[in-house]
């Protein structure tokens, strides 16, 4: 470890102002903390001594995503290779085929090893992409702008790539997270100071741009030809029977048709415990959120509808559909778009709750209501806690008077 | 009952003035600064849009529309084309008489709403909530409840806007964009997460 350090030690003064690097201190300041803390401290009194760090906490949220995202991998190719057998297709073209047979990897729905690998084919293009657009404009941005690269970006990265539908274009990839990183979250000053889920913003943008290939019953297989209704489809349709048995245990562990991230309910909740765990989400939302989506759930069932089927979904089936246990655990948690008061995180995990049930049963335009409920309850996050730090300020104020 | 639970729904959310139809966008923009003003200017919007929607439904139904003079014997006369200007008459006027209101019997409200009562007049949000109901052909019980709907969905989106911009103000936006220019996108991504409500069905 010493002979790193020295290496460091003797490359610094090319980035540092003046020398010949100057320019790309942002890529080396990055890179240097990965391997150390950074030897910058706060010039004034107020110091916090910890070795828990942004950087040391972006990297945790990433790792707790690696359960859904293998899972997301393997079920991508079992899906692929189910919809294969069943159109009797044996082979598939283009370069995706060319590396499965020159690896001579056979197509078999058993085969674990098999469907991770064809999964792996559609998952790392987009993640590679997602990583390069996207770190692309982090480092200009970081450059031009003299602040650090953030780390905020693995998590950013991994999951807009992990909402994504298995055959999305790849330049819709690119164009996607470019908005999100750009748009949603650069032009505001990088990490901390944007006010929208930059992953999200980025995913309703190709939502809402290219609707095509973003929605529809064919896009959630890999297969072209195929189409496979994912559960939240066949509900909105009247096709799901709602009782708690295999069909509900096979959404839970995530044997259905969906975007990457988003279908294993019990891998998520794996990496989301641990988020939990160590304090890095916070319980307030998670809870705001399930509480806000069974409490609505509960009234819709009570209300009844004769011609939309969605009024009697019960909240169990909410949980394990679509992608609301990966927008509850990994989305809405996010510190900086999030309420920042203790009694406001409540009321804003509510928010997201209601608003989700309310998109996915009201409006028969989207199937899915998460991202679009997260995306809403940010922009009223700051007027919550407005209103908390208000009538904290009235109650005290009451009390210094008495 | 249910029809107007959903029109004013609708006029919230779905249809908000704001960040779907983009109407008052120069109040909307320069008062939003911070979250009381904002409010201020948010109940002032929900009255003068709550009393000027219903008047110009009558002014409507029984002076200006194709036969609406019927009652006065003049059958065939058709006046919509004074619509505009009858319209914007008639808001100018409801806003002067209610601050005249105001300022005799409710010194405390009139201080508090303060400039903003006069700059509604020439608000496009007014305007336009008159407008559509025009081109929709409300009821005069639609046209209340739209003016109160469309109203308070204005004066929500105005204070989300006015508590992101607090939020912003720890912001390190780049020097080319500060001021309006980031008001501009940041509504632009409000309305983006607004878009979560086109296409439901009333």
């Amino acid at each position: 470890m010493k002979k790193l350090r020295h290496f460091f030690d003797h490359l610094e003064p090319h980035f540092e102002k003046g020398g010949k690097y100057e320019k790309w201190y942002a890529l080396y300041e990055a890179v240097t903390t990965i391997f150390y803390t950074p030897g910058h401290v706060t010039s004034t009194t107020s110091h916090v001594r910890d070795n828990v760090d942004l950087k040391r906490i972006m990297i945790f949220v990433w790792a707790c995503t690696f359960p859904t995202m293998f899972w997301g991998m393997y079920n991508a190719g079992a899906q692929a290779t189910m919809a294969m057998q069943s159109i009797g297709m044996t082979e598939i073209e283009g370069w995706r085929g060319a590396i499965m047979s020159m690896f001579g990897i056979e197509y078999n729905v058993n085969s674990i090893f098999g469907n991770m690998f064809l999964g792996a084919l559609y998952f790392v293009p987009i993640y590679a992409v997602t990583f390069i657009v996207g770190g692309f404009w982090e480092v200009l941005f970081a450059s031009v702008r003299k602040h650090e690269i953030n780390e905020g970006f693995f998590v950013t990265s991994v999951l807009f790539a992990l909402t994504l539908p298995p055959d999305t274009p790849l330049w819709q990839v690119a164009l996607g997270i470019s908005f999100g990183v750009v748009v949603a979250k650069e032009i505001f000053g990088g990490t901390g100071k944007n006010f929208l889920n930059p992953a999200l913003a980025g995913r309703a943008f190709l939502f809402f741009a290219y609707p095509a290939e973003m929605s529809g019953s064919t896009i959630w297989t890999a297969i072209d030809a195929y189409s496979g209704a994912t559960p939240l489809a066949q509900a909105a349709a009247g096709q799901l029977e709602y009782a708690l048995d295999q069909n509900w245990w096979d959404a839970f562990y995530g044997f259905i048709p969906g975007s990457f991230g988003g279908v294993s309910t019990l891998m998520i909740m794996i990496g989301g415990l641990a988020l939990l765990y160590f304090r890095i989400a916070s319980w307030r939302i998670v809870l705001g959120v399930l509480l806000g989506m069974i409490a609505t759930t509960l009234m819709f069932n009570a209300i009844g509808s004769e011609s939309n089927h969605m009024f009697a979904m019960p909240w169990y089936w909410h949980l394990v559909t679509g992608g609301f246990a990966f927008g509850m655990m990994f989305m809405a948690t996010d510190p900086v778009s999030a309420s920042l008061t203790d009694t406001g995180k409540y009321y804003y995990g509510a928010l997201i709750g209601i608003m989700t049930v309310l998109i996915r049963v009201v409006n028969s335009a989207y199937p899915e209501g998460i991202m679009l409920a997260i995306l809403f309850a940010n922009l009223f996050a700051p007027f919550i806690d407005h209103f908390v730090v208000q009538s904290n300020i009235v109650r005290r104020a009451r009390r210094h008077v008495s | 009952m249910e029809a107007y639970i959903s029109l004013f729904v609708r006029a919230v959310f779905i249809e908000n003035l704001a960040l779907s139809a983009f109407l008052g966008m120069c109040t909307f923009l320069a008062v939003s600064k911070k979250v009381q003003t904002a409010m201020g200017l948010g109940v002032a919007v929900i009255v003068v849009q709550a009393i000027t929607v219903p008047v110009n439904n009558l002014l409507f139904t029984y002076v200006l529309k194709d036969g609406a003079l019927a009652w006065a014997g003049l059958g065939e006369v058709d006046l919509s084309f004074l619509g505009l200007i009858c319209y914007i008459g008639v808001i100018a006027a409801i806003v002067q008489i209610l601050e005249m209101t105001l300022d005799k019997f409710f010194p405390a409200l009139f201080n508090a709403l303060g400039i903003f009562l006069p700059l509604i007049t020439v608000n496009c949000a007014i305007l336009g909530g008159t407008l559509f109901m025009v081109e929709r052909d409300y009821q005069f019980g639609e046209s209340v409840v739209y003016g109160i709907g469309s109203g308070f969905g204005w004066a929500l989106a105005i204070v989300a806007l006015a508590g992101i911009r607090e939020k912003m103000k720890y912001s390190d936006v780049p020097e080319g964009l500060r001021g309006l220019g980031i008001t501009f996108i940041s509504v632009g991504l409000m309305a983006l997460g607004f878009m979560s409500f086109t296409g439901v069905q009333l």
